[in-house]
């Protein structure tokens, strides 16, 4: 080889060496460089980056879940869901949310009611969860504001699912509604839960089987631009439907119910004996839910909190009346449950006073009745003998009987708020009056009168309890739950409390004879409703005093105001002997049971168990008016 | 036995790997959202690294020497075999199932192409003429397209960056430089037809990310939002919106510097930067107290390729490079290139410890 090299290592090392000098500059160069961009990113940049940080383009849209729907006994939609355009907005989109909304209104027209629960659901939750700003839009506004879209940021049009009843006031005491979440509601829901959901359960069924109806909401992943428009989807969770409401009321039923009403303000519960189910759970007069699902106007409310029929008032549940005479028929088993003979008579004469006093307490027949025994107590419906009664068991044994069967509690319905009814005792006086207890006031309780009150729904149950002979059953207005277009539904099955304990069965069969005869009988009080009856049936009336009636004076319809007439009020089951049904009326201010709840008690009862009537029957006949 | 064992260490270099470790699962506990079992698995690799790095560090650098062609060799064969039998992982060949456990050849030439050139180069006398450059070029350019095939640009880029950083040491005439520098900028757009579609967009939104903001640009566009909000101050440990809401990808592995910076902030980064620069500028001093040629050549081509990763890593999370999957040394969470990064460190500290007393 000619052209050899000799490996000169100084010269090397040299060479590699200075290549390393040059490398540590390139290098410390490169780091300033690095130094630099991180200096220009994290100080100088720093309010821009930390300004897209808050506002990232990646968001979560909860997608709510369907609510489940409600269907009645016969299976028709109570309760259901409708696509609806609603107007939303994610408010962290929206720089001026004030000047957007006067844009908006210059399109859509935003009431005060609409703007004020807007500014509320702001306040509620975090920025970049969506809000609806108005929904029901009708096509003309979503084409109008599909033309401006441009000019408003963060606004988008969706289709929504809303509630919608639509039998409308015919279910509202059963039902209720839903409406938007307020802040109240939040602070005692799991607002994870209700993401993306904007509506709860208010009153009635949906308020009850609120967990039930929700479901889960689900969420997507989204991607937006810059003016939170969603562009794609990156990931979803799907919502899980809530569960569907199988009711037991019957809408036809119901509906017919509160027609046989009329014009009464009052209450109709219908019960299947046997399982608790509620037929019919009717209350005059009724109101529209469906205003109330995006909140009634403040006008509408007022009228219908001012109405003198007080729509609001579920008087089913909530109405607390007298029960008057329909609590003889429990008198008459606390006699012999106290060992009283019901062959025992009394001589009714027309009135009734406590040893060493003068007062008289009248029976609602002048003339008296004559010898009476229980039976006939109970069929004439004679006051004198269940005043004697009273005043011979005492205050506590009375107290202590009624509320066996019931009263004076709550029944347990699938209801939120029921009132637990009164069944006085000198307990109770002492502490809710601070007063001694009366021997009068025995003598009235005998008759269901004074401080006593019940619900619709009470007597109802209790007359279902009878009914069954002593079987207690909670009352139930759902029958079954089942998951969204499943076949097979979850029965919810009766709900029994307890056999009443009670010393002979067989006392059933003296009371139950009575009530027989009451619409039966050729004496009772209610035989004009019995008349003509397909089926036998037992029954009971009641009349309950409005205002007290002076010593002396007589009561005369005509002479008193129509709000301070006698309430009627009506139970009964049917058939006697193999009870399908067991009905409780109450007409405010009706006058007699026996002349205006009776006569409604049967048509309900004719139409549940014979079928609808075919056309409208005449007036019944105006007499006896017992109670 | 033992002394002789840690004679054999670095003290400045070891204490600023130990601090970037701890670093390490510091930022991991976040970035996981405090997954401690991720953690465990970290600490574990950073145990065995260092272990690999003590065992190096005890070989002489003749020893190492020795053994670069037949490193280079294996690794060449474990390549083309990745080609033929490999599984495909994450869309790309690039893992080879030994049974046990995976294993990615591409990470042995990390350290084998350096070897390798500084061994040829070293058998000639320097600086480097045609012949020694075409053979040198050859051992960089090989595994760089095996790599490429796979394949994963990122490791591909860092093969390449070791040989051609060992080639520059070597004393490569700046002529030399300038006609590939040329050379290069001509074979770019063949390149680019040689380039998968998704490396493509990546470079392109290089210049704009913005430009692609939902696509391509999306992963830098959320880094950088992370790095900016950080501010000087950093929102704090475990505070970092774009890391805990999971907006930047790949937190825990390639993007794990977005993360530190959004929760430590400037001054966090500028620690790291300086702790990173420590320990190449430890690395180049190394190489420059070298006793031989090849010392010198792998030293300062493993230092230079050590800041390669940090340059590249933090330029792709800052939005300055585009991004390639180039982990931050010892940081990020991973296996492989732990090892093999750990091996070069080790080399660096068998160069230093290995001196002999030379009369002047």
């Amino acid at each position: 080889m000619v052209n050899i090299r000799i490996k000169d290592y100084v010269r090397e090392t040299n060479l590699i060496q200075s290549r390393l000098v040059i490398s540590s500059i390139i290098v410390a160069l490169l780091c300033l460089v690095l130094l630099g961009r991180l200096y220009y990113l994290q100080i100088q940049q720093h309010s821009h980056y930390s300004t897209l940080s808050r506002e990232n383009r990646i968001s979560f849209v909860p997608i709510p879940p369907a609510r489940g729907q409600i269907y009645d006994r016969k299976g028709r939609v109570i309760a259901e869901n409708l696509p609806t355009y609603t107007l939303e907005v994610v408010p962290d989109n929206v720089p001026d949310m004030d000047a957007a909304l006067d844009q908006i209104a210059q399109l859509i027209e935003l009431s005060d009611t609409d703007i004020k629960r807007f500014n509320a659901a702001l306040r509620a939750r975090p920025g970049f969860e969506i809000r609806t700003l108005k929904s029901g839009l009708t096509e003309e506004e979503v084409a109008r504001f599909a033309v401006n879209q441009h000019l408003i940021n963060g606004f988008q049009i969706n289709a929504r699912l809303q509630r919608h009843y639509p039998f409308g006031p015919e279910m509202v005491h059963v039902v209720g509604y839903v409406g938007r979440i307020s802040e109240a509601d939040l602070e005692r829901i799991d607002r994870n839960a209700y993401r993306g959901t904007d509506y709860i359960g208010k009153l009635g069924i949906e308020a009850h089987y609120e967990r039930t109806l929700l479901g889960q909401s689900g969420y997507e992943q989204v991607e937006t631009n810059a003016h939170g428009r969603v562009v794609r989807t990156l990931s979803r969770v799907s919502p899980v439907a809530g569960k569907d409401i199988y009711l037991n009321v019957d809408v036809d039923l119901q509906t017919a119910a509160r027609e046989y009403l009329g014009e009464f303000e009052g209450a109709i519960v219908a019960v299947d004996p046997g399982t608790g189910g509620v037929l019919a759970f009717a209350s005059n007069p009724v109101y529209d839910p469906n205003p109330f699902v995006n909140g009634i106007d403040n006008k509408s409310y007022q009228l219908l909190r001012e109405d003198k029929g007080r729509p609001l008032l579920n008087r089913a549940l909530n109405g607390r009346y007298a029960p008057g005479s329909t609590i003889k028929p429990i008198m008459g088993l606390a006699a012999m449950e106290d060992r009283r003979s019901p062959f025992e008579r009394v001589f009714g004469k027309g009135w009734f006073s406590l040893r060493g006093s003068t007062h008289r307490y009248r029976c609602w027949k002048k003339e008296g009745h004559g010898w009476v025994d229980l039976h006939d107590a109970i069929v004439q419906s004679c006051d004198v003998y269940f005043y004697t009664l009273a005043n011979n068991l005492g205050i506590e044994k009375l107290h202590e009987f009624l509320t066996r069967y019931g009263l004076g509690r709550e029944t347990g319905i699938d209801l939120d708020g029921e009132p637990s009814g009164l069944v006085p005792s000198k307990e109770w006086k002492r502490n809710a009056r601070g007063q001694p207890w009366w021997p009068g006031e025995t003598v009235i309780a005998g008759i269901g009168q004074g401080y006593t009150l019940a619900t619709p729904l009470q007597l109802a149950m209790v007359t279902a309890t009878l009914a069954n002979r002593g079987v207690r059953n909670k009352p139930r207005l759902v029958r079954a739950v089942g998951d969204s277009g499943a076949t097979k539904l979850q029965e919810l099955g009766p709900q029994t409390i307890e056999q009443v304990p009670i010393r002979n069965q067989k006392m059933y069969d003296v009371v139950i004879e009575a009530m027989v005869d009451v619409v039966h009988g050729k004496r009772g009080t209610a035989r004009r409703s019995g008349q003509g009856a397909e089926y036998r049936f037992a029954g009971k009336t009641g009349t309950a005093q409005v205002v007290g009636i002076k010593q002396g004076a007589t009561y005369k319809e005509e002479n008193v105001a129509k709000r301070f007439r006698d309430h009627a009020l009506f139970i009964s089951f049917a058939p006697a002997d193999n009870p399908k049904i067991a009905v409780a009326v109450i007409a405010e201010n009706g006058g007699g049971g026996s002349r205006t709840a009776a006569p409604i008690a049967r048509k309900v009862m004719d139409y549940y168990l014979i079928g609808p009537p075919p056309p409208p029957e005449e007036e019944p006949g105006k007499e006896d008016d017992a109670a | 036995m033992l002394r002789n064992f840690f004679r054999h260490l670095d003290p400045p270099l070891c204490l600023s790997l130990i601090v970037l470790s701890g670093l390490s699962l510091v930022v991991l506990y976040s970035s996981s959202g405090e997954n401690m079992e991720l953690l465990y698995k970290q600490a574990i690799r950073i145990a065995i690294g260092f272990l690999i790095l003590f065992s190096v560090a005890q070989l002489s650098p003749e020893t190492l020497q020795r053994w670069s062609p037949y490193v280079f060799s294996v690794g060449l064969i474990l390549l083309s075999m990745v080609l033929l039998v490999g599984i495909v992982g994450k869309g790309a060949q690039r893992w080879l199932n030994l049974g046990l456990f995976r294993f990615q050849p591409a990470e042995i030439m990390k350290l084998g192409v350096p070897m390798m050139v500084a061994w040829v180069l070293t058998r000639h006398p320097l600086p480097l003429r045609l012949r020694e450059l075409a053979i040198a070029a050859a051992i960089v350019g090989g595994p760089t397209i095996l790599v490429i095939l796979q394949p994963d640009l990122g490791t591909a880029i860092l093969i390449a960056a070791a040989g051609v950083l060992a080639i520059f040491l070597a004393g490569i005439g700046w002529r030399w430089i300038l006609v590939l520098t040329a050379a290069l900028g001509a074979a770019g757009p063949l390149l680019w037809t040689m380039l998968h579609d998704y490396q493509r967009r990546r470079i392109l939104t290089l210049f704009d990310p913005w430009s692609d903001p939902l696509g391509a640009g999306y992963h830098t566009i959320q880094s950088i939002i992370a790095v900016g909000s950080g501010g000087a101050n950093g929102k704090g440990w475990l505070n970092g919106s774009q890391s805990q809401l999971e907006f930047i990808p790949e937190r825990s592995t390639d993007f794990i510097f977005a993360v530190f910076s959004e929760e430590f902030g400037f001054i966090g980064a500028v620690l790291m930067v300086c702790l990173y620069f420590f320990v190449v500028a430890r690395g180049l001093y190394i190489a420059f107290s070298a006793q031989d040629t090849f010392s010198r050549l792998i030293g300062g081509a493993l230092s230079l390729t050590f800041f390669f990763y940090v340059f590249v890593n933090i330029g792709m999370v800052s939005g300055l490079l585009p991004v390639v999957g180039v982990p931050l040394p010892l940081v990020s969470y991973g296996g492989t290139s732990m090892v093999t990064l750990m091996a070069g460190l080790g080399m660096l500290m068998s160069i230093h410890t290995h001196r002999k007393l030379m009369p002047q």
